[in-house]
Parts: structure tokens; sequence; C-alpha cells
């Protein structure tokens, strides 16, 4: 691996296979894991701009209401469950699919679905309340910025929960078959992830913003 | 699909160059193991927040970023099954490089952000309680 | 019909959107218009519609996608062009009671049009083009690792260049400068439509090139040809791993920073407003934590291509590899370390402008070394003199001229004198025209024959060549002089008389560009003419040292019929030396991905939606919206995305291929 500048082997010494005369066929989606985390990892970067700004704007009240006044730690608390549960059923699917048993795999895409739709429905009741309290997005950026992040974050739980019906009829027609195995796997990873970027919600904009 | 001799499951690799296979999968065991540590880790900051156990917020701020770094560890290696071997490492890489960029562009918004808005805009608090 | 109904259904488009009271816009739109009537009705004369459909339009073959890319950048670099030549003129015109020929309206979209279409549909069109064609080539795969999302990735470019081409035509373009800084893109300052469209296009193409991004990363990663390990792989793709890596990396940060200008712009938050608690600054600053890697996103490639030119036309290994690597895998870390370079005088501070000061200047360092890296490779080898090694020591020159002039206004004292003068347009016009676009030129040249089966002409290279590098100093000395005396950037009157000679001169320069870019068609045109004369037979038009090399010009649909297996860096070079024999017989099926018209129809619908949205069309918006999602998981419903071309089909064109070896002896 030096930069030496060695020169090839001489002819006449026997030389190795050039072409794979024997080749196996490429099992098709055999870059789909590697690829669908690149993109997690891009989205990741979407995020940490929204971060950013939340760290940039988060006491940018502009003599509106503030975190304390607006937030219902009880309701985040619900609302952190769901989505917790929702990762766990979805582990179990992916058991269910390890274990090739395909109406348990339904079963529990089904649950973590009714978690997510859930979690949804406290967040648009939470986004709501707050507009009713005419703490819109358009009042401070504080306001601005947090509804931008949780409601990317939304925005991602919504697709997901599409791509999760729009998956469970794939496999309820075509069975677990490798393509739709692959999926579950992007969708399990997907999940996960939005779990992990909630972590980052629920402590940075929630928790730490009610002590500012 | 092809339906070649090899389709065995997913992430199987007949290339053969040393790629492990696709992602690896979690048992019924380290999910639930995982699920508790998440829970637990979730439980602990809302507590504390939600109970004024502690007064100095300064600790409280503290304990809650280290949990929250901890719970996404847990997540990454019992959900998201995160580990040095998985696409020969490619995976590990890629999230290694994406946190150095978060954390720089992180940090150096917040950093160049702070010296603009005290430079800048003199008599404006820094937002971010800097 | 009321009011209310006409706006609910045309949004805020009405009949004086249409530009008819502007001649210049006006005539343009009439020679477009009547070029396009022309070319459409060539199209269905020559019942050309099917085959562009059936090979073209619907291929995920990267071949074929890197070519369409090609075009789209060269469409584009006309257009882009254009812009320059106007503003050049009217800066040469318009001195004292001369107001020139542009108004300032007019003018202002001029120049943000020239910068958003050079660096977004010309040179990332260009450089992905070539990544897409030659990369897959050079690991000895036959696909990326996603056809499908390539095709989708081009037409989201091409969607995003027909958005802003459609500004011309359809209300204006953004008056902003080609990164639309906050609070002047706010919706106090800019209501019309020139900021949206100038969002929707970036957001739509910015799609397509984070998807590119990732599928060349997963291709490099995952389809090197057994033996191809990290440090075996050839210099370009390597440039190609980082450049992409840079990609995925940045393109999220101006997606994220745009929506939220968009939001600002629509919904009413307060991202970058003067009010409410938000803060310009902020636009700034993100958008150069993108804007800085797109600089090394564009010049990387090109380095990659310069280091296989130079290497192929010197005879010789390229010198110091590894530390080319490391050069790149710094330069890929450093890139994100010194956006605020952009705007030292914001008023951040000393410690922070001399930390982005000082990371700047060591951004240097890696460049230089693949600077001498160069030489060294050249240093003592057979150097032929062809067309791509032409711009590669035309680059060199240029570009450490460029670049010393980055390194001072890397210095923060001076980019207090400096910052926004023509010194900084003369000094990134160095580094993009003599660093990207020779290069793609270099690589242009280079490829061509790979691509085509024929060389371009030498005579019309060797014209467009001089005119391009003789043009581009004329142009931008003057620049540089004026730079330094005090001129601002997007000026459209001067009053001082003494100036002027010095933007004649450089209207002189743009000339000549001009002559050099006529040139560069008429060559492709005389090549294409005499391709007979200019065949290439082999597949190895220059003795090359990298696997595209390998397989026949232009490649076989399939890029091999077997795949290589790699022993060497230089791996084609190793087989030639070791005479590892062609195989000739004993070829199987081949398994190839299916052409899909899906990613037309989606890229179609998303510009569909950027339109409505840019109007205010709300009804055709969601209309689009809820399409985009029915024919996406439609598609998702697809699972026959694989054919096998038969083995008989690979024998009969490697026996062609056999035959035309064996006729050259």
């Amino acid at each position: 691996m030096a930069t030496t500048m060695t020169e090839t082997t001489p002819p006449g010494t026997e030389a190795p296979a050039f072409w794979d005369l024997d080749p196996h066929e490429h099992p098709p989606g055999a870059s789909t894991m590697l690829g669908f985390w690149l993109y997690l990892m891009s989205d990741c970067l979407i995020f940490a701009m929204l971060f950013a700004a939340w760290g940039v704007y988060g006491a940018a009240y502009a003599g509106g209401p503030t975190p304390k006044e607006l937030f219902d730690l009880k309701l985040v608390a619900v609302n952190t469950a769901m989505l917790l549960l929702s990762s766990i059923t979805y582990g179990f699917a992916m058991i269910s699919s390890d274990e090739k048993r395909q109406g348990a795999v339904l079963g529990w895409l089904a649950a973590t679905g009714l978690f997510g739709a859930a979690f949804l429905a406290i967040e648009l009741y939470e986004f709501s309340h707050l507009l009713h309290e005419g703490a819109g997005p358009q009042r401070s950026a504080f306001l601005s910025a947090f509804f931008t992040l949780v409601g990317t974050h939304g925005l991602h739980v919504t697709f997901g929960l599409i791509w999760l019906v729009t998956l469970m009829v794939q496999v309820a027609r075509r069975g677990l078959e490798p393509a739709n195995l692959r999926r579950l796997q992007c969708l399990s990873l997907f999940w996960h992830f939005l779990d992990v970027i909630w972590i980052g919600v629920f402590t940075f904009v929630y928790l730490l913003g009610v002590m500012r | 699909m092809s339906a070649d001799t090899h389709a065995a499951g997913p992430g199987h690799d007949a290339h053969g160059h040393g790629d492990h296979g696709g992602a690896p999968h979690g048992t019924r065991r380290s999910y639930l193991t995982g699920f508790g540590l998440s829970v637990l880790l979730t439980a602990i900051p809302f507590a504390l927040v939600m109970g004024n156990f502690i007064a100095n917020t300064q600790v409280v701020i503290g304990i809650c970023m280290a949990l929250a770094l901890v719970q996404i560890v847990v997540h990454m290696i019992y959900f998201l099954h995160m580990n040095s071997k998985s696409e020969s490492g490619w995976t590990l890489m890629a999230l290694i490089f994406t946190i150095i960029i978060v954390v720089i562009a992180l940090a150096g918004t917040l950093w160049v952000m702070f010296h603009m808005n005290l430079n800048m805009m003199p008599g404006m608090e820094m937002p971010g309680g800097m | 019909m009321s009011d209310t109904l006409i706006k609910t259904i045309f949004g805020r488009l009405t009949l004086e959107s249409f530009p008819i009271h502007e001649p210049i816009v006006l005539a343009t739109f009439v020679v477009v218009a009547l070029g396009g009537v022309a070319l459409l009705l060539a199209l269905t004369y020559f019942k050309l519609w099917g085959y562009l459909w059936k090979e073209w339009f619907t291929s995920v073959d990267h071949k074929k996608i890197g070519i369409m890319y090609m075009v789209l950048g060269l469409v584009m670099l006309l257009r882009g062009f254009a812009d320059a030549i106007m503003m050049r003129l009217q800066q040469a015109m318009a001195f004292g009671a001369n107001e020139g020929y542009l108004n300032a309206h007019h003018f202002d979209q001029i120049f943000t049009a020239h910068g958003v279409i050079m660096i977004f549909f010309v040179a990332m069109p260009f450089v992905t083009g070539l990544m897409n064609y030659v990369v897959p080539l050079q690991i000895g795969a036959r696909d990326v690792s996603f056809p499908f999302l390539n095709n989708f990735s081009f037409w989201m470019t091409a969607a995003g260049a027909v958005i802003v081409m459609a500004s011309l035509f359809v209300g204006e373009f953004a008056r902003t400068g080609w990164l639309a800084m906050a609070p002047l893109s706010g919706l106090d300052y800019s209501p019309d439509v020139g900021v949206d469209y100038y969002i929707w296009a970036l957001q739509v193409a910015g799609v397509g090139t984070l998807l590119s991004g990732v599928n060349l990363l997963a291709t490099i990663v995952k389809m090197r040809a057994p033996g191809m390990t990290m440090m075996k792989m050839p210099v370009f793709t390597w440039s190609a791993l980082v450049t992409n890596v840079l990609i995925v990396a940045a393109f999220p940060v101006l997606t994220a920073v745009l929506a939220m200008l968009s939001l600002d712009r629509y919904v009413g938050t307060n991202f970058f407003t003067n009010t409410g608690g938000g803060n310009p600054m902020m636009y700034v600053n993100m958008i150069w934590i993108w804007g800085h890697p797109e600089v090394y996103i564009l010049i990387l490639p090109a380095f990659g291509i310069f280091s296989e030119v130079v290497s192929t036309f010197s005879g010789k290994r390229l010198f110091g590899y590894t530390s080319m690597i490391y050069a790149l895998i710094v330069i890929c870390i450093l890139a994100y370390l010194v956006w605020l370079h952009h705007f030292f005088t914001m008023g951040s501070g000393a410690s922070v402008n001399s930390f982005f000061g000082i990371t700047t200047m060591i951004i240097s360092i890696p460049t230089g070394a693949k600077i001498f890296n160069w030489l060294f490779t050249m240093y003592k080898g057979r150097i032929r003199f062809e067309l791509p090694m032409m711009w590669s020591i035309a680059f060199m020159l240029t570009f450490v001229i460029g670049g010393m002039t980055g390194v001072l206004l890397a210095v923060p004292p001076a980019d207090f004198v400096l910052h926004n003068s023509l010194f900084l347009i003369a000094h990134f016009h160095n580094v993009i025209i003599g660093g990207v676009l020779f290069g793609l030129f270099a690589g242009i040249n280079y490829w061509w024959p790979k691509a085509f089966g024929f060389k371009l002409d030498k005579k019309w290279g060797l014209v467009s060549f001089w005119c391009w590098v003789v043009g581009f100093w004329v142009a931008f000395t003057p620049l540089y002089i004026l730079g330094l005396m005090g001129v601002t950037r997007r000026l459209r009157h001067f009053d001082d008389p003494s100036l002027q000679i010095w933007f004649i001169i450089a209207g002189i320069g743009a000339a000549i560009i001009a002559v050099g870019i006529a040139a560069f068609l008429i060559q492709i045109f005389v090549s294409v003419r005499n391709r007979e004369q200019l065949r290439d037979f082999t597949g190895d038009p220059w003795d090359g040292r990298s696997l595209e090399w390998a397989t026949s010009s232009p490649p076989p649909e399939y890029n091999f019929a077997f795949t290589p297996v790699i022993h060497d860096l230089d791996a084609w070079y190793d087989m030639k030396s070791r005479e590892a024999a062609r195989p000739t017989t004993g070829f199987r099926d081949i398994h190839m991905p299916k052409s899909t018209g899906a990613g037309v129809i989606l890229a179609g619908l998303s510009a569909v939606i950027a339109m409505a949205m840019i109007w205010y069309i709300w009804w055709l918006a969601i209309l689009g919206f809820v399409g985009l999602l029915v024919v996406a998981i439609g598609h998702t419903f697809n699972y026959d995305r694989d054919f096998h071309i038969p083995a008989e089909e690979v024998t009969r064109v490697e026996n062609l291929r056999t035959q035309a070896l064996a006729a050259r002896g």
C-alpha cells in the first residue's frame, strides 16, 4: 500500500486469473441496506440543522409565550411511551419475520401502526392546542423552530405509517419473500431512527426547554 | 427476483470479498433488554424534570443530556443493531462520519451565532442561554 | 368568472406574469420557442420519440444516464454563458450617462441565474454525469447499485433545470444573488415569484443530487470487482467516493435551510426575518455550511480526472497514490471546517475569524500536495500532448494562481478589503473555470472515445482549448485588478470612466471564451462527421491504465461479459503487461435491470408540484402530490425489475469484438 513505484510482475511468471469465469449470480438488493443507511445519515443531517436552529432560536420568544407556559410534559411522556411501544412491537415483527411467521409479522406491524398513529394523534392535539392559544409558528422564532423540528419528525412518522401500510399489503399479498424481507428491514431502520431523533427532541426541546 | 440457487435470506452476499452479510438480527431477549433500558432512560429524566427532585437546574440539565446520549447508544445497539461488523464496518464508519459532521455543524453554528449576536446585536440576549 | 374563482384556479399567475413588455426576454422566447418547435418537429418527422423514450429516457443503464447528464450540462452551459455575456456587455457599456441596455430588474435576475445555473445545472450535471459513466466501468461493475434510482435522480435534476428555464418566460427569477441571502430573499423584500422559483428548482434538483450521491456511494462500496481493495481503487473512483460522501453530508443542509426559507415565505415563520426573534445571519451561516463543501464537490472529481489523465499520458503510474488518497480524505473533513471564511466581515469577531482563517489556509496543504504529485508523475514521463493532457497542464498553471488568491482571501484582514469585490469574483472563476471546467473538458476529451467509439477531433479541440485558456485570462485578469481597486460585484452601472477600459478588456475575454464554446460544439460536430477516421477499434485508444479501457468502445450494455479480477492498482495496465487473454467463449446469461418510465413520471409530477407551489395554485399542488404518492407506491408493487441477457446474445456481441480486435491485428 506504500507509494512505491513497483512494477507489476514481469511477464513470464505465471499469470493469475484476470476474469471471473465462474461467476455467481449477484443477489439483487445486496446494496439496499447500506444504501438505505446512507440515506438515513443524510436525513440525520437535516435534523441536525433543525436542532441547530432550535439551539439558536430556542429562547427567541419575541415577547411571546415561553416553553414553561406552553409545554405539557405529561402529554409528552405519554407520547414518548407510544413511540417506544411502537419500537418494541416493530422489533417483534422483525423477530417474527426471522421465524417466517407471516401472520405474526402482520399482527405486530398492525400494532406498530396503531401506536404510531396514537403518537401522531397526540402530537396533532398538542399542535392544535398551541395554535388555539395563539402560539403558532408565526408567533416567534422559538415557536418557528419548535414547530419545524417537531413537525418534521411528525412528517417522517406519517410517511413511515404510509410505508408500513403499503408494506403490510405487500407482505399479505406476496408473503415473506426476499424483497419484502429487505423492505421490512429498511422500514425497521427508518422506524428506530425516528426513535433516536425523538430522544433528542424530548430531551433538548421539551425537558431542557421547560427548565429555561 | 432471480430464482437462482443463492436465493437465501436477505443480506446473503455471493461476492465473497470479505463483505459480511446485511443487517444483523436481534433476538427477542436483546429487543426486550433494549426496551427495558430505554424505558428506564426515558423515565428518569422525565421524573427529574417533572418532580423537581434536584434544585440545581444545571445538574438536571447535565443528567438529562448524559442520559439522552446513553439512550441513543442503547437504541443504536439494540434496535438499529449497530456493530463494527455489519457491511464490513461501513455502516459504523458512515455513522461515525455523520456524528463528526453533526458535531461540527451544531457546535460551529452555536459558536458562530453566539459571537455574531454578541458583536452585531448588542443588547439582545443570546438565544439558547449561552 | 369571479375574481376569487380565477384566483383559485390560477393562483397568482396572471397575464402580466408573462414578460411580453421586456423586448430582450421576448426575443429570447421567440428564438427558444422556434428552436424548440423545430426540434420537436424534427423528432416527430424522423420518428425518434419512441426511440428516445425506450432507449434513453426510461433507460436505467448508467452509461446512458451519464450521457444524458452531460447533454443537460451542455445545454445549460449555453444558457449560463449567455447570461455571462449579457453581464459583460452591460458592464462594458454602462458608464456615466450610458445606462447600458439592461434595466436593474433584469440585470439582477441575470447575475442570479448565471450563478445558480453554472453551479447547479452545469457543473453538477457534468460532474455527476462523468462519475455515473466512468465509476461503474472503473470498478468492473455492470451498473450502479440502484439503477432505477439513478434514472430518477437524473430526471429530478432535469426537472430542476426546467423550472429555472421556465422562470425566463413565466414570471421572473430571483434577484438576490445565487445564494438568495436573507432577509433580501424574505417575503418583505422579494414578494414576487423569483425566490420561489429558486427554492423549488434547487429543492427538486437537490433530491436528485442527494439520491445519486447515495447511489454512487453504495456502488463504490459494494460493487467493486473481486480483488479491488480500497487502496487498489483508481483515483477517479476514489475522488468520486469522497465527492459523494460530501454530497450526502452537505446537501441535506441545503435542503433544511431552503425549507426554513420557504416556511418563512409560505407560512410566515420567523427564522430569517428581522422581527419576531428571527435572525438573517443564521441563514448566511447555514447556507455556507452547505456551500463550502459544495466547492469541493465540484473540484474533487476534477482532481480525479487530472490524476487519471496525467498518469495515462505520462505513461507512468500516478506518483504518490497513497498521499493522493489521504489528501482527498483530509480535504473531505476540512471542507466542513472552513465555512465561515465566506463571511468574515459579518462580525463574528477575532477568535472565530482566526480559527476559520487558519483552517482555510491548512486546506491548501493537501491541495498543494496533489499538485506536486501530478508534477512528479510527469517528471521523466513520456508525455503525450493529447487534448486531455493539454487541459491538465493548463489547469495546473491556472489553478495554482486561483488557489493562491484564495489563500490571500483566507487572511481575515485582507478579506475585509477584498470581500464582495471583483477580486473575489476573479478568484472563484479562477478555480472553477481553471479547475472544474478545465477538468471537465479534459474528462470529456479523455472518455469521449470510450462513450462513443471515436476520438474527438484534435484541431478544433485545440482551437477550443486555446480560446478558453486565453479568453479566461483576458476576461478575469481585469477583474482581479478592478477588485484590488475596490470595485464591488453585481454593479449594473459605473460613474468612474477610468474603469471602463478594464471592463471592455474583460468583455473581449468573454468573447474569446464564446469562440472557445463554439469551437467545442464544432469539434463535436466535426468528430461525428469524421467518426470513421477517428474510430477506436481497440477500446483502449490512449493506452490507458484502468478498467474502463478493458472493454470495447462503446461498452456493451453489460459492460463486462466476465467480471474482471484485480491484482494491481493499474488493473488494465497490469492485464496488458501480463498479457491476460480476453475470454472468448463460455459466456453466460447476464442479469440486468429493466428500464422503467417511473422516474420520468415522478420527476414530471415533482415539477408540476413545484410550479403549482410557486404560483400558489394550491389545488394543483395537492393533486400533484397525491399523484406523486400514488405513482411512487404503485412503483413499489412492481417486483419484476430484472431480466437476463441470454448467453447467445452475449456471445454474438463478444464475437463481433473478437473479430474487430483480430482485424486490427
